[in-house]
């Protein structure tokens, strides 16, 4: 599984994979596809892909750890990156296809309703995270402090989640909203454990392993 | 972005007057000289395709269900010219949360519904209750057919050709006594054949009221069918209510009871969220729902899909000269 991951195709797949469902709703939107009220469509499906990024992004760490698949961290980057292209999809239907770009009424929109207004709260914190995520930018700011800013990833996630749940409360139908929350907080609870275990283990022997990939 | 065809909606007869289609004067009026030469029997051909004209003027049936035509209707504000939402997204975007709470559910889960036999029950306070077929419904008064806007209190807007007759004809019927001051619908809640029906979404079975007054307006519509056939049953069969200055959860599906009340009726959204559904919900721009502005709409199904601009949604959803003497001196942000 490990050599399937570093193979040098395994990379451009995986980035072929992450753009279908951008390359899906841009043919639905030219073909008619999209329903009856396409930038209803546009707008959901975008914020459904913005969620199952940030699960899959945090998922990489667990998934690393559990079956030793250290093939997976050269792929972390590029899945928060395709979070942060369709929250940034997600953000611009929204303000064309919804608003018009009419900036005065956005404003007042986001002012007005709390869950836009938690929502726009994640895509502005997401955005350090995205505009640092090539190598110079690690340097610059030491690995360290690279480490604690992309945390956020943590509040980001939680603010997206708080967005979704807002969202849905108009109806009362929280199912969607309980799936993605249920799977960040299992991939949170295992972070916990992991760290918790981590501290026992640095009591009797060195922690080699954690250090070159920090995991948290 | 949409691939219907003009031709293809001249063909189902959706295409209603824009301004690019009414006849110039000039032809108009050489038109007229012409009939005038063609006087005698000649005449009859010109004539044929001139009757032509006015068909068109009503939908045509999409051949999907039984048909179900009525007649042009003279209510005053019961023919808007506006272009018809095309019967595909009126009959596949909905909510009906009896189906589920995604507007593409009901047209997928409600095959189940079965619309026959069915009962629509009248009691409360009048003078004739009780059960009523729909086969005598159907028959109970002259089905027209109405053109009518219809905004969703989420911000989106349809113009759909319903068919049916003033929901005054039925409520004449039964004779209502004087202390009837509402009307309450109550609709179908059957677990065994709608699936959401036990989902903590609402507090079933879906209930909604009018004053009397709204009731017996002659705009409130008992439907029965639309676009020249009988109703989907996503879009509420067999019968349902339009009412349509009011926004769609007002207007009550596949009703089973009509009740008549003294006190105003607890109505389903008004029991989910007091504080965002009043009683009233008459569609009104300058009053805005908690969570959103309610002063534009996006027009479903008018042909420019995605990017459809946003439009100005009018008081009483344009219907005001027909309806605003009924909320006079009320103040429409406490009785919203």
């Amino acid at each position: 599984m490990n050599k399937l991951l570093l193979h040098p195709a395994a990379k451009p797949i995986v980035f072929l994979a992450c753009l279908a469902p951008f390359a899906w709703l841009v043919y639905g939107a030219f073909t008619d596809g999209l329903g009856a009220n396409p930038a209803e469509y546009l707008i959901r499906s975008a914020g459904d892909w913005t969620l199952r990024f940030l699960c899959i992004v945090l998922a990489v760490t667990p998934l690393r750890v559990m079956f030793k698949l250290n093939g997976l961290a050269r792929y972390r980057r590029m899945l928060g990156l395709f979070a942060y292209f369709y929250v940034v999809i997600h953000l611009l239907s929204y303000g064309w296809f919804d608003m018009g770009f009419d900036v005065p009424e956005i404003a007042k929109d986001i002012a007005k309703r709390p869950f836009i207004l938690v929502g726009f709260a994640a895509f502005v914190l997401l955005t350090p995270l995205a505009a640092t995520s090539f190598n110079r930018a690690i340097k610059a700011l030491g690995a360290k402090r690279w480490q604690r800013l992309h945390k956020l990833v943590y509040l980001i996630a939680g603010l997206g989640l708080l967005h979704f749940f807002w969202l849905r409360a108009g109806k009362n139908n929280f199912n969607e909203v309980f799936v993605y929350a249920g799977i960040v907080a299992v991939l949170l609870a295992w972070r916990v454990g992991h760290f918790v275990r981590q501290k026992k283990g640095v009591a009797s022997r060195p922690a080699a392993v954690s250090r070159a990939q920090p995991s948290k | 972005m949409s691939h219907r065809s003009r031709q293809d909606l001249i063909d189902r007869g959706f295409i209603h007057a824009a301004s690019s289609d009414i006849t110039p004067r000039a032809a108009y009026e050489g038109r007229r000289d012409m009939l005038k030469l063609l006087a005698g029997g000649a005449a009859g051909a010109a004539l044929a395709s001139w009757a032509a004209r006015d068909a068109l003027a009503q939908a045509t049936a999409p051949g999907k269900l039984a048909a179900l035509k009525g007649a042009k209707s003279n209510v005053p504000g019961a023919q808007t010219m506006e272009k018809l939402t095309d019967y595909k997204d009126a009959s596949s975007y909905n909510n009906f949360y009896e189906f589920g709470t995604d507007k593409a559910d009901p047209a997928k889960n409600a095959g189940t519904l079965k619309t026959r036999p069915w009962t629509v029950e009248v009691e409360g306070l009048v003078n004739k209750p009780g059960k009523y077929g729909i086969e005598d419904l159907l028959k109970l008064s002259a089905q027209e057919e109405r053109i009518y806007r219809l905004r969703c209190v989420e911000g989106w807007s349809m113009v759909i050709p319903w068919v049916g007759y003033s929901l005054a004809e039925l409520i004449k019927k039964v004779e209502p006594q004087g202390g009837a001051k509402y009307v309450e619908f109550v609709t179908l809640a059957d677990p065994k054949t709608m699936p959401f029906v036990g989902s903590r979404v609402l507090d079933w079975p879906y209930a909604e009221g009018l004053r009397m007054d709204e009731a017996m307006h002659p705009l409130t519509l008992l439907t029965f069918g639309m676009y020249g056939e009988v109703l989907p049953n996503q879009n509420g069969a067999p019968v349902r209510l339009v009412v349509p200055w009011k926004y769609g959860f007002k207007s009550a599906k596949s009703i089973v009871k009509i009740r008549f009340v003294e006190k105003e009726p607890g109505t389903a959204w008004n029991k989910a969220a007091a504080n965002e559904y009043g009683f009233y919900s008459n569609v009104n721009p300058n009053v805005d729902h908690p969570r959103w502005s309610q002063a534009t709409e996006r027009r479903i199904g008018d042909g420019s899909g995605l990017f459809a601009k946003r439009t100005k949604t009018q008081l009483f959803n344009g219907y005001e000269a027909q309806v605003g003497q009924l909320y006079a001196g009320m103040d429409l942000k406490t009785f919203y």
